[in-house]
């Protein structure tokens, strides 16, 4: 009797542990017939008993093992009856339950909905997430148990959600029609397409469901309109701050000093491989460290591509002042030296620069809306470089001698500022911020001898509309030309859109023959 | 301006036009031209076909190719020197003008592959390979050597009227306006990269098969386009000698140096940079025509910004603002471009570089002005 009562306490332990499963459906588990596994799966996710999540987990990583009648978990280690939860030897005939794609979706789905149940609200919420798409009507009960559990606001409604697809095809129009309605609220290509059978007499019988329907189809497309409008005003910002940098050593070199300087991309392109440089050599002497390159490429990129304009500007820009053509093929002359000189040195392949692991991932501000990091810090690292440039020209003393030449190079010379020293110094100035541009660069495209070739149409774009003279102008123009490059990307396609900004600008130019803020007064038309 | 130095002053209007049109060029520079056809036209002929291979003095078919190609770059550098030498517009957008011409002729030389191609279609291969069924509305008409000759003129001067009107009227000049004719033609080498734009996309037009029912690689047909290209070359020198030194060259000019006093004294010069700008961008379109039959393949490439600026080196080594140097610049550059290709690929890069350099700092004048400069020097010694 007591050892009969031994028994009967350990029998009733293991079933408190592991037994809450049906051990018929576990078996089922392993029936020949898939459908009759899926039918398993979700009769076990629809009763959400404890226990069931780790045996669907090992399922689906193939460690489910049948032998006769009986299913074990195997580990690896060490072995486990899937019906009593006892530790045990796996038999030697035992196989692993065979699992095929359609199965593995199942599986996924299951152990998502079981999931909503863990104690940990990140858990949950990863979970309610996956279950946004493609959620099967046998869901349809863990999910409303789950939503009715649940606590938090935020998981509340993705559950809604999620429980709304579940019961679109309901039997009961009334559920139909409460589904469509919760749906209305979410801002999904995967719901509209779920939404739009609905509207129509062949894939919904009742008419206040179509309408219903109709209704929330309608709104969902006006958010969706409005998500890809911000999508495209995010990525316009960030073509324009990647403008902006392209154009802002070209603002100063043009804008304000007057030289056409066609090798402005080449020294984007020298920030570019100063970038990579400083990958390789911490790559080399520290590795540990590795991410931090980044930072240590941005005053090299500045000093070297700075070096590079101080000599340009000594050796051959000084005996062209004035003579603004000639300066035009001078300064391609030296883009196509300074383009072969990158193949000699780095070969004429393209090199690859990788993001620091900081940059990687983005920031989700709307579902369906992820803003990377490196666009965000490329952002913000355009306003920082501006910030600097108009630190630099407005409050110190470099930035007034150089407004000062600028705007009268005689009257500035008699009173002592010494032109042509500001002249070297403005130019190694503007090279520098190029220089710093590229570093941008090589976090977004190809790092290559040629890269610079492709930015210097489109930075002189920048400067000729935002008008010479200014930094506002190339401020304003960048951003708008980004954006509004950008939208009509998304509505012409990259190429008419390019064309397109090119007419405007072309016709704007026809208007406002100066850019956007003309220099007013006599220096205006010189 | 040196070049206009030497002429003797005529009655505008009341000459005859052939007269007019023969004291366009003195005697030395006729001599020379007929000197430079005979050459074209019979001795290259003659070397080319009747002598054997071995013999040195035998032109091979990859010299009469290269020559004929530089006389194609030398109508477009004197196109370019035209607008730049005496109007003063340095234009970074005359690739564009030289691809349209060659893809106008390159759809007619595209239809008279026939059912040659690779997929034995009557539609181009590329269209067969986009799944094309039928010819663009652009292409009607591309089967006809007229249309396709029409074409070669009337776009180049169709967009360059547009255009310059446009960018003239509201007086862009200077450098804005060489960066927009750069962009204008950025934005048409993107056009024409586009599959569906329906000029080939990336790889343009090649394998050409006839022209005018004539195989197009026969050494007969190869002569016969060299000829047409130097008398086109020569016909365009002459041409320009004569509208230079014509009293609207004479405006031209004057608008190049002073363009507000010109308007003070009562000129529109709208008309006369327009007139100018369409006349350059037409013969580059002639030029362009002639390329592509004599080179075998146009391709958006030909748009490229490099290929645009690099035509205003070969006028500026020559020599801006004389006729004969945009031909010795676009000559010299182009054989020291073939030599250095073959021997130093590595290098060209660094000597065109340079050449902008040296070209631009120290020989404003190109080489006809340090030839002048030496001829004068030496009569300077003797006197």
């Amino acid at each position: 009797m007591k050892k009969r009562l031994l028994t009967f306490l350990l029998w009733a332990t293991s079933l408190g542990a592991l037994a809450a499963p049906d051990p018929a459906l576990v078996r089922q588990l392993a029936a020949d017939d898939n459908s009759d596994k899926i039918a398993a799966i979700q009769q076990l996710t629809a009763a959400a008993e404890p226990g069931t999540a780790k045996l669907l987990q090992a399922m689906a990583d193939d460690s489910l093992y049948v032998a006769g009648d009986k299913l074990y978990v195997y580990d690896g280690e060490k072995t486990v009856d899937a019906l009593n939860g006892e530790t045990a030897e796996l038999p030697d005939g035992a196989e692993t339950i065979t699992v095929n794609n359609r199965l593995r979706g199942e599986l996924a789905n299951a152990l998502a909905a079981l999931k909503l149940f863990d104690a940990d609200r990140a858990v949950r919420l990863a979970a309610a997430r996956e279950l946004q798409s493609q959620v099967g009507a046998e869901l349809a009960g863990v999910l409303a148990k789950a939503r009715d559990q649940e606590q938090d606001a935020e998981i509340k409604s993705l559950l809604a959600l999620a429980h709304a697809q579940a019961t679109l095809q309901d039997a009961d129009p009334a559920v139909r029609l409460a589904a469509v309605n919760t749906l209305a609220a979410a801002a999904s290509p995967a719901v509209k397409s779920l939404l739009l059978p609905l509207t129509e007499a062949g894939g919904e019988s009742d008419e206040k469901v179509r309408a219903a329907a109709s209704a929330a189809l309608k709104s969902i497309e006006r958010s969706l309109a409005w998500m890809d409008t911000l999508a495209g005003i995010f990525s316009g910002l960030s073509l324009g701050s990647i403008l902006l940098l392209a154009a802002l050593g070209l603002a100063i070199t043009y804008g304000v000093m007057g030289i056409i300087n066609m090798a402005h991309g080449e020294l984007l392109m020298i920030g570019a491989y100063s970038a990579y440089a400083m990958q390789s050599l911490f790559r080399a002497w520290a590795p540990d460290y590795v991410d931090w390159y980044l930072p240590a490429a941005i005053p090299v990129a500045f000093f070297a591509a700075a070096a590079v304009g101080v000599l340009m500007e000594r050796t051959v820009i000084r005996w062209l002042y004035g003579r603004t053509l000639e300066t035009l093929l001078a300064t391609w002359g030296l883009s196509l030296i300074l383009i072969q000189a990158a193949r000699v040195l780095f070969g004429a392949q393209n090199v690859e620069v990788a993001n620091p692991s900081w940059m990687s991932g983005g920031v989700e501000l709307l579902p369906n809306l992820i803003l990377p990091w490196n666009r965000v810090i490329i952002i913000g690292f355009a306003l920082f470089v501006l910030f600097l440039v108009w630190v630099l020209m407005n409050k110190t003393r470099l930035g007034m001698f150089v407004r000062a030449v600028t705007q009268n190079r005689a009257m500035a010379g008699c009173v002592g500022v010494p032109t042509a020293r500001i002249d070297t110094m403005a130019f190694a100035l503007g090279a520098g911020i190029a220089g710093l541009g590229g570093v941008a660069l090589s976090q977004i495209s190809n790092v290559g001898p040629d890269m610079g070739q492709g930015y210097i149409v489109d930075s002189f774009m920048v400067v000729v509309v935002g008008g010479v003279g200014q930094l506002a102008g190339a401020v304003w123009a960048a951003l708008g030309l980004g954006i509004f490059s950008k939208l009509l990307e998304g509505w012409a396609g990259a190429v008419i859109a390019k064309i397109m900004i090119l007419v405007a600008i072309i016709i704007f130019i026809q208007k406002r023959p100066q850019g956007i803020f003309a220099l007013k007064g006599r220096f205006a038309d010189q | 301006m040196s070049a206009t130095s030497s002429v003797l002053p005529l009655p505008a209007g009341r000459v005859p036009l052939t007269l007019r049109v023969f004291a366009a060029l003195d005697r030395k520079a006729w001599i020379a031209l007929a000197v430079f056809l005979a050459l074209a036209l019979v001795v290259v002929p003659v070397l080319n076909l009747a002598l054997p291979p071995e013999s040195i003095f035998h032109v091979s078919a990859y010299a009469i190719t290269l020559i004929g190609k530089i006389m194609c770059y030398a109508l477009v550098a004197v196109a370019m020197d035209l607008i730049w030498g005496y109007g003063g517009i340095l234009s970074l957008g005359h690739g564009l003008f030289f691809a349209l011409g060659g893809y106008a002729f390159g759809m007619y030389l595209m239809r008279q592959i026939g059912r040659d191609g690779s997929y034995q279609s009557d539609l181009p291969d590329f269209m067969v390979f986009l799944d094309w069924k039928e010819l663009p509305w652009f292409w009607l008409g591309s089967d006809s050597f007229g249309w396709a000759a029409f074409l070669v003129v009337a776009l180049p001067a169709a967009v360059a009227f547009v255009f310059g009107y446009f960018a003239f009227r509201s007086r862009i000049k200077g450098v804005y306006f060489s960066i927009i004719t750069q962009a204008l033609t950025y934005a048409a080498m993107l056009l024409f990269f586009r599959n569906e734009t329906g000029f080939g996309g990336n790889n343009g037009f090649t394998d050409f098969k006839r022209i005018l029912g004539y195989p197009i690689t026969a050494p007969e047909t190869r002569l016969v386009l060299f000829g047409l290209t130097a008398i086109a070359l020569a016909a365009t020198l002459v041409f320009a000698a004569w509208l230079v030194k014509s009293k609207f060259g004479r405006v031209l000019t004057a608008i190049r140096d002073a363009e507000s006093r010109v308007m003070f004294i009562g000129y529109n010069p709208l008309w006369y940079k327009l007139t100018i700008w369409v006349i350059s961008a037409v013969l580059c379109g002639i030029a362009g025509a002639l390329y592509v039959p004599q080179v075998g393949i146009i391709n958006p490439s030909e748009m490229s910004a490099a290929n645009s600026i690099e035509i205003a080196i070969w006028v500026a080594v020559g020599g801006r603002g004389t006729l004969i140097g945009p031909v010795i610049g676009a000559f010299t550059v182009n054989l020291a471009k073939s030599w250095f290709t073959v021997s130093f690929p590595e290098y060209w890069l660094f000597f065109l570089g340079l050449l902008f350099i040296v070209v631009t700092l120290l020989l404003p004048q190109g080489l006809v002005g340090l030839w002048k400069k030496i001829i004068s020097k030496k009569q300077g010694a003797s006197a």
